[in-house]
């Protein structure tokens, strides 16, 4: 399975995660927002990114209690709830910004 | 009843045994499982270690891992010998139970 | 544990004595340990013989074609799991010490070990 923008191609899993963490990319990540029917703002972006970093540093995505806290931390408490992350990822901030992220499912989502 | 220590790795092996030794608390039980049992056999190199642990520690062995290996009639004195039954009562009565992979 | 385990908090602890790669049991281990946390259960980790060895500094993976998982243990601070301890004996008898470690742990000898062990109510071997 997979999909493919401007010539590139990228592999997905059964439930739409990219395969292959390298072969994120912008384009990549506004495709799975598509999918996920998820419209990326600036706000969007910052959790993405902020993903992608904690992954790079910790090779896991967080789950969504840590996820939540580690924001809190970085960017401030009117990011760091659920409300706020909720309210841009509707279906799961973990699960739904981790597949745009291009990370793996987190280990013990629920 | 306190911990319960298995071991089920032959003594000459791996480190098991040695590990749960070091790390049981006297009054603790010890019990011999699979390969694990050779280490209460008359002349292995592990006997010196399994009279030193008996002083303060409950070791038992599975008989029919010992006699499925032959090992029946070697069995260092004082050593408990339990059948399946007699390991499902030492798990059941223990507060809980390590296993020494 | 057949008992119901909502409201109650129990003291587990994961057992590791295997080093990384080798075999499956380090990176399964850690996995558990990760999805426990969502159970606000009090997790202590315990590192002993080869098992010390998952949190030694520097594993680089790539010519082994392997996932490196040793940044992963820095990340159990933010899993509220912060207790871990490595015993005394098997880190020194590996020529370790605490600098050589990815992440901060309790030095424990093998009595104070046996002391953690016992207070347990589940114990888990990796």
């Amino acid at each position: 399975m997979g999909f493919e923008i401007n010539g590139k191609t990228y592999e997905t899993d059964e439930e739409g995660y990219l395969v292959n963490l390298a072969e994120w990319d912008e384009e990549a990540a506004k495709y799975l927002a598509i999918e996920e029917k998820v419209e990326m703002t600036d706000q969007h972006w910052e959790v993405i990114n902020f993903l992608r970093e904690y992954y790079n540093d910790y090779q896991i995505a967080p789950a969504v209690r840590v996820l939540t806290k580690a924001i809190g931390k970085k960017l401030g408490p009117e990011k760091g709830n659920s409300k706020y992350l909720y309210e841009l990822f509707p279906y799961g901030p973990a699960k739904q910004a981790c597949k745009i992220a291009g990370l793996p499912k987190p280990t013990g989502c629920i | 009843m306190q911990m319960l220590h298995i071991v089920n790795k032959s003594p000459l092996d791996r480190n098991a045994l040695d590990s749960a030794m070091r790390m049981a608390k006297p009054g603790s039980t010890i019990l011999l499982i699979e390969d694990g049992v050779y280490a209460v056999t008359k002349g292995n190199k592990a006997e010196g270690q399994i009279k030193e642990a008996m002083k303060n520690c409950s070791v038992c062995a599975l008989w029919p891992d010992l006699e499925a290996r032959g090992m029946q009639d070697t069995v260092i004195d004082g050593v408990k010998q339990v059948d399946y039954n007699g390991f499902v009562d030492l798990v059941a009565e223990s507060k809980s139970v390590m296993s020494w992979l | 544990m057949e008992e119901d385990m909502s409201g109650t908090v129990k003291k587990f602890a994961f057992i590791n004595r295997k080093a990384p790669y080798g075999t499956i049991y380090a990176l399964e281990s850690l996995e558990v340990v990760l999805i426990s946390a969502a159970f606000d259960q009090d997790v202590s980790l315990v590192f002993a013989d080869d098992g010390v060895y998952q949190l030694k500094k520097g594993q680089a993976t790539k010519a082994v074609g392997m996932k490196n998982f040793s940044p992963t243990y820095r990340a159990l601070e933010g899993y509220d799991i912060e207790k871990l301890y490595v015993e005394k004996e098997s880190m020194e008898a590996r020529g370790l010490t605490t600098d050589d470690l990815i992440v901060d742990v309790e030095v424990l000898d093998a009595a104070e070990m046996a002391a953690l062990l016992e207070e347990q109510d589940v114990v888990l071997s990796f």
